[in-house]
């Protein structure tokens, strides 16, 4: 069954708790449910405000998909090449200690297109997690294995068709759960920052309304698509993984 | 005609802390031979089949292998080698039917052919049943079997196999042994078979090539001969006393001769 009873329970809960705790508070602080709900109706209702849902979460893709080729890339680069390992891997590790809001006005100063700007601070924040993921699947691919394929003496696209590649995808498919999550927060925050459309945006516009319920809706929209998006990667994930065993009772 | 062949072959790891782990080595292989190489662990034996393999190259001498270079001449000998491992090695995430296939996939065999090879090879070794199982699945016998099946598939000239039933129980590694052996018969293969048992060796090879480290033949018996000869026991006492090095050098050319 795809849905568990678990999350349902826990998400009654809250919005139990929250509609409760909306009694006793104005609606600028705690709004109640039903405005919530009529501003996510709205949202979904109004072609302009799709638009601008969409445009976050088609950065959020093709950011997250550039970061995982490039990152990718070097990854697999840095596996097959000592020396590049030795000159990458501390400028990826300096990289992690760069805040996210650091790559937010760094880009600003550089860049003067809007849509470059929010790809560059994906492309800085996730391009590490995939570059490290597929080096460390590359370099704990089993060496018994990689005999075994030469001793076929297989050429270099097969062997990385056939070896390489389904050694490596359980490394990136966690790396891809990971970075959605964590784009999906950074893309909110450049967005607010010169964008004039996109779920950033728009929490800005409420932020200056003090529109609460509109913010709490942009955001569960951003959340759903998180959760849909990682759910679709668990699917593949199960699928492509279907080999590996399954312990009944777990460690 | 050689299907291998060794001349003063040695081999030295970069930081190898004693010195070669294959030196001196001279051996050759007829074609339709199977030959088993007996030896006591880290006596150089899986240095000599990774040079066969040519996955390492030598630091002397010379190998050839079908008449090619292995290591220098690496993807000529795509499809006319195949290996079967102390370990199964097959790949988790493909099916049983897959991993059989999967020398010919790399050779580009169209896929309904190579799977009707495969499907042809697991019922030879009566896994036919289990050809949509993933290995995690399936007995450390069955993998092993697969791996067997994997390296008929692709119809090597040359076999190799490095102590595949050692990993194995004594009764399932009997039955695969002979089962190997078999297959090889049928399929008029050439074959080099390592192992560290001595029954092993006199119960699948031709010819026995006795290794002492580092890395070289010092004993050589033709099966049958000595057996004929020295009988089954006696024939292993003096394989026993070649590996574990109470046999000089001179003493070792002298079983060597004594049994030709």
């Amino acid at each position: 069954m795809l849905l568990r009873k678990e999350p349902i329970i826990s998400a009654c809960v809250l919005i139990a708790l929250w509609q409760l705790v909306s009694l006793w508070f104005p609606p600028v602080l705690f709004p109640s449910i039903t405005s919530i709900a009529r501003q996510l109706v709205d949202i979904l209702g109004d072609g302009g405000l799709i638009v601008s849902a969409l445009a976050t979460f088609a950065r959020i893709l093709v950011g997250t998909s550039g970061a995982f080729v490039v990152g990718g890339l070097l990854g697999l680069w840095m596996g097959r090449s000592s020396r590049c390992e030795r000159y990458t891997l501390p400028v990826l590790a300096f990289n992690q200690g760069i805040p996210a809001l650091s790559w937010v006005v760094i880009s600003i100063i550089w860049f003067k297109s809007t849509e470059f700007r929010i790809w560059f601070i994906i492309l800085m924040t996730s391009l590490p997690a995939f570059a490290f993921q597929v080096h460390d699947s590359y370099k704990a691919m089993s060496k018994d294995l990689v005999e075994m394929s030469l001793s076929f003496r297989p050429s270099k696209w097969d062997l990385f068709r056939t070896l390489i590649w389904p050694s490596i995808l359980p490394g990136i498919l966690t790396a891809w759960k990971v970075n959605l999550g964590n784009v999906s927060r950074v893309v909110v925050v450049a967005e607010l920052v010169g964008a004039t459309v996109g779920v950033g945006y728009e929490l800005l516009q409420r932020q200056q309304l003090f529109d609460m319920a509109g913010a709490i809706a942009w955001t569960l929209l951003l959340v759903v698509f998180v959760i849909v998006t990682q759910a679709i990667v668990a699917a593949l994930e199960r699928h492509l993984l279907r080999y590996r065993p399954t312990a009944e009772r777990q460690a | 005609m050689s299907v291998v062949r060794f001349t003063g072959v040695a081999k030295r790891f970069d930081g190898e802390a004693h010195g070669y782990a294959v030196q001196g080595l001279d051996l050759n292989v007829e074609h339709g031979e199977l030959v088993a190489v007996v030896g006591r662990t880290g006596c150089g034996k899986s240095t000599m089949f990774n040079l066969l393999i040519g996955l390492i190259g030598p630091t002397a001498g010379r190998i050839e292998v079908l008449g090619r270079d292995p290591f220098g001449d690496f993807h000529a000998l795509a499809g006319k080698l195949s290996f079967v491992f102390q370990n199964d090695r097959l790949l988790p995430w493909r099916s049983a039917l897959d991993n059989v296939a999967y020398g010919l996939e790399l050779r580009h065999v169209p896929r309904q052919r190579r799977l009707a090879v495969g499907r042809d090879w697991l019922s030879r070794l009566g896994l036919e049943a289990h050809q949509d199982k993933y290995p995690p699945a399936l007995s450390g016998g069955m993998r092993q079997r697969i791996s067997i099946a994997r390296a008929f598939a692709i119809d090597p000239e040359l076999l190799l196999c490095d102590e595949p039933f050692s990993a194995l129980d004594e009764l399932t590694g009997a039955e695969l042994r002979n089962e190997l052996r078999r297959l090889v018969r049928d399929t008029h293969k050439t074959g080099v078979f390592v192992t560290h048992s001595i029954s092993e060796a006199i119960a699948i090879g031709d010819r026995i090539l006795v290794f002492r480290a580092p890395g070289h033949v010092a004993a050589e018996f033709h099966t049958q001969d000595a057996l004929r000869e020295l009988g089954e026991d006696l024939l292993k006492r003096k394989i026993l006393e070649v590996m574990a090095d109470h046999a000089g050098a001179a003493e070792a050319a002298a079983i060597t001769q004594e049994t030709r």
